[in-house]
């Protein structure tokens, strides 16, 4: 990527942006291959970071009554049915042998896929990149936080997120907040945006985010990310040896089209499986070409309003 | 709950979809192994725009041309044209930023905007851009009308400054909408990166042009009438080009409201321009017509293009079968 995509608080500034404050980049490792969707993460990350009620439906969708990320859902936890081996050439328990049944056509076994997702705190981040107010920043652990105080609610980050994870909070605006100065202006509601801070406030004071806490299998874990990458690659191959069906990293790489994740996962399938896009790009990395684009097409607007006095300025 | 209730929605109509290419719906146990996305709901988010922002894109691209088309009549002594395109201008400048702070969920923080200058960030840019324009042509356009009084007379320097530079940030507002919409994740906006800045300064170009022309005398208004004809045929080819190289993710612009704009905005356009074209030279009655077609079809235009963006949010499809495409062809498989 060029220099344009590198922009204020990302990695080409972070850490050295916070000198002697500086801390290691820390991230999530999610093993979905040990999720048992309890939904201990949704409830501590509800609960420590105050998040408001999003509708109480019933979706008929296994067991996700909370569909998706969004401002008032910062940990997701993905339920998927599906019919499809577990591993490959299963072992068959008592003779110890691999078993041919379902290498002879009958029916394939059900399996439940489960994933908690969350922010994935890229190192390239478009939300980061096109805010316009400087509300969304780099932490000196390498995450990406919004500054409720500063964000305006133009909403320009929402559409930016190759994973729809940020959104706007639709609720009505409370009692205590700030008077609207331009009352004709104005939106009945709460039109910031909101998402996963990696538990900014608690990783301050040294604890680990809410959610990692909380989760009693430690599919969810928390660390430098380094040490995170080094751990998946070692669950990976052991997957791998014991021929789990599907087992991938997800977001790990750092050559990708988000320069790697902060919050990154082991999934059992392809990504769009579990609602996430299989090769995610930072709109900023076109960017670059965009403004030449953009630049060539004013000079053209130019060109072609002169060419319309051409013909006599009257 | 609006985010519960736009998802149910969605889903309703997923329900009814004949058989589309990827075969997500069904009870949760006949989706097997052929379920290819998360019970077809969508990947990236759609956008949480208003409609303001649609009318604030054309009224930008009003502002802009316009301020261009003033500047350029100035040059060739044309002052009936350049005074009328200048406070055509102006009123499209003043509505502009009233549209986009009626759009912020907190508009009374709108001033935050000019906390810093930020490249990654067409919003930030575009911004700034039209703080400048806006404020120049303003300047221009009040100094021109009070400058029979002898005080404003002597700051003649203060609104040729002006004019100067809002005729500079013209060409840069009526295109940098088009970037600010193609850097998302969203398909259809971000794989036209290289169409929709050009789309938006020939649309731009175009509705300048027919607004300037409606309210100028037709002996004066020879350049305005040329500007909505040609911009109006560059924006009619630039649309027919953008949906065709669009291929797959295009398609969106085949349904829904995407189309019904469209629509409207191919047939009104092409039809005021040629009203203009063929009959504005000798008729204001035309002009005023055809000019009123022309802004009507490149609002339409706009309009279009917005929806696009969210019915290509709204089906995973879009975001998920080009991506796979990007994987294959890499030669790369699962990402392990």
């Amino acid at each position: 990527m060029t220099d344009l995509a590198q922009p204020t608080g990302s990695p080409a500034a972070w850490p050295d942006t916070y000198g002697d404050e500086a801390k290691p980049r820390m991230g999530f490792f999610t093993d979905t291959s040990i999720c048992i969707g309890c939904k201990a993460c949704e409830v501590a990350c509800k609960e420590w970071n105050l998040i408001p009620e999003d509708g109480l439906v019933w979706t008929g969708e296994s067991y996700d009554n909370t569909s998706s990320l969004n401002a008032n859902t910062w940990r997701h936890v993905t339920f998927v049915e599906q019919r499809k081996q577990m591993h490959l050439d299963p072992i068959d328990v008592e003779s110890g042998d691999v078993a041919t049944a379902t290498r002879e056509g009958g029916p394939q076994p059900l399996r439940w896929l489960m994933e908690s997702d969350v922010c994935k705190h890229c190192t390239h981040a478009g939300c980061l990149d096109v805010c316009p107010t400087g509300a969304l920043f780099r932490t000196e652990f390498g995450t990406v936080v919004v500054q409720e105080d500063v964000c305006n609610g133009c909403g320009y980050c929402v559409p930016a997120c190759p994973f729809g994870v940020i959104d706007r909070r639709h609720l009505p605006r409370q009692a205590e907040d700030a008077p609207l100065l331009m009352d004709l202006l104005g939106k009945k509601e709460d039109g910031r945006v909101w998402k996963c801070t990696l538990c900014y406030d608690r990783l301050k004071g040294g604890h680990e985010p809410a959610c990692a806490k909380a989760c009693p299998t430690n599919s969810i874990q928390f660390g430098e990310l380094d040490e995170l990458r080094e751990r998946a690659g070692k669950r990976l191959e052991k997957l791998q040896a014991e021929r789990w069906n599907g087992a991938r990293l997800y977001g790990h790489d750092a050559g990708d089209g988000v320069g790697g994740f902060g919050a990154f996962f082991l999934l059992l399938d392809e990504p769009e499986v579990y609602g996430l896009p299989p090769d995610p790009v930072v709109p900023t990395a076109h960017l670059p070409r965009l403004w030449k684009s953009t630049a060539l097409a004013a000079a053209a607007m130019f060109v072609g309003l002169a060419a319309a006095f051409v013909g006599g300025g009257e | 709950m609006t985010d519960r209730r736009a998802i149910d929605e969605h889903r309703s109509m997923e329900n009814g979809r004949p058989g589309g290419t990827t075969p997500w719906r069904g009870s949760i146990t006949e989706l097997g192994t052929q379920m290819d996305s998360y019970y077809g709901r969508p990947i990236v988010k759609e956008p949480v725009w208003a409609p303001e922002v649609p009318f604030y894109f054309w009224t930008g691209g009003i502002a802009g041309a316009a301020s261009v088309l003033h500047g350029l009549a100035r040059l060739s002594r044309n002052h009936e044209l350049a005074k009328r395109a200048l406070v055509v201008g102006a009123i499209a400048d003043t509505a502009s930023p009233l549209l986009l702070i009626m759009d912020l969920g907190r508009p009374e923080r709108f001033l935050h905007m000019m906390r810093m200058f930020k490249v990654t960030s067409p919003m930030s840019v575009g911004s700034w851009i039209l703080l400048v324009s806006g404020g120049a042509s303003n300047t221009a356009a009040a100094l021109e009308l009070l400058d029979p009084l002898p005080v404003v007379h002597k700051l003649r320097p203060v609104k040729w400054l002006a004019e100067l530079v809002s005729f500079l940030a013209g060409p840069p507002l009526a295109t940098y909408t088009g970037a600010l919409i193609a850097n998302t994740a969203i398909p259809v906006w971000s794989e036209a990166r290289d169409e929709l800045p050009w789309l938006f300064g020939a649309s731009a170009a175009s509705s300048a042009g027919a607004a300037i022309a409606m309210v100028t005398a037709p002996e004066h208004a020879g350049p305005a009438r040329r500007a909505a004809v040609g911009g109006s045929a560059a924006a009619l080819a630039l649309t027919f080009a953008m949906e065709k190289r669009l291929g797959f993710v295009g398609e969106v612009y085949k349904e829904g409201d995407a189309r019904r704009y469209g629509r409207i905005a191919k047939a009104a356009t092409a039809a005021g321009a040629g009203l203009i074209a063929l009959r504005g030279g000798r008729s204001r009655a035309a002009t005023v017509l055809g000019g009123a077609l022309v802004l009507g079809g490149e609002l339409a235009l706009r309009w279009s293009v917005f929806r696009a963006g969210f019915q290509s949010a709204a089906d995973p499809k879009y975001t998920v079968v080009p991506q796979k495409q990007r994987v294959a062809e890499r030669g790369g498989g699962s990402s392990t």
